[in-house]
């Protein structure tokens, strides 16, 4: 069981935090950190980048909404990167769909937060 | 739960322990979806599988300060995979013959419970502070 986090600012004044593996129980404090990371640091337009994602359970999916909220609080939004359909499937069916912008590639994501 | 169907054949009961921490979560995710790929299971069916049993584990974990294991039972048969998820003080209440919680549904479990609700065909589950955590679900084939 593994999650890579890597954290690169863009071209375009937004950070981009890319991960990869798994994100469950065991593994999503480390996601949060990076997360929290970057908001202390007042960048709050992100870009979560989840193509290297293979399984995300209820705590990963818990850190992103916490970093949306804490984004929103400062004008900021989160953006989701998402091509897995069981990844997917999860948004869905928890409605996340309807509260983060799920993008099939990087440069769509990064494009609607401009 | 819904009785099983009359040519429902049992294949196996599967049980297995795990320390009630975070890092052993996988495995139980693994072995479970190790176990569903015996049965006639879609892909996509045992990754709904492996999630509800990490979810169920994860309850545990998160309401069980001071528990130590976390047993998972599961009773395969040819058209679907029961799974019993409950924490040490759940089994040492069973063992001692006192009189099973009732299984009942409690606020404030949040996206967990939702997502095996959505993901599992039946779902009963009693979060008990005091007499510990015990989740009970089942998935049938192609439903």
């Amino acid at each position: 069981m593994d999650i890579k986090v890597h954290v690169r600012e863009s071209d375009d004044d937004a950070y981009v935090v890319e991960l990869g593996g798994e994100i469950d129980v065991y593994t999503s404090p480390k996601v949060k950190d990076a997360i929290t990371e970057l908001i202390d640091q007042g960048h709050y337009n992100l870009v979560i980048n989840l193509e290297k994602v293979r399984y995300i359970d209820s705590t990963g999916l818990g850190v992103l909404i916490g970093g949306l909220k804490r984004v929103r609080e400062h004008g900021g939004t989160v953006n989701l990167v998402c091509t897995n359909p069981q990844i997917k499937k999860i948004f869905d069916i928890t409605g996340l769909v309807k509260i983060f912008g799920i993008f099939d590639d990087e440069a769509g994501a990064k494009k609607a937060l401009a | 739960m819904n009785a099983p169907e009359p040519s429902t054949e049992h294949l196996g009961t599967v049980e297995l322990r795990i320390p009630s921490k975070p890092e052993w979560v996988a495995v139980a995710r693994l072995a479970v979806a190790a176990i569903a790929n015996r049965l006639p299971f879609s892909v996509e069916e045992i990754e709904d599988l492996k999630l509800a049993i990490a979810e169920a584990c994860t309850i545990c974990i998160q309401n069980g300060a001071g528990i130590q294991t976390i047993d998972i039972t599961c009773d395969a048969a040819t058209s679907y995979l029961r799974v019993e998820v409950r924490d040490d003080r759940q089994r040492t209440r069973s063992e001692s013959g006192a009189k099973r919680g009732s299984m009942m549904a409690v606020e404030g479990e949040g996206l967990g419970i939702f997502l095996i609700q959505a993901l599992m065909d039946n779902l009963e589950y009693n979060v008990d502070p005091q007499y510990g955590t015990e989740l009970v679900m089942t998935k049938r084939v192609g439903a």
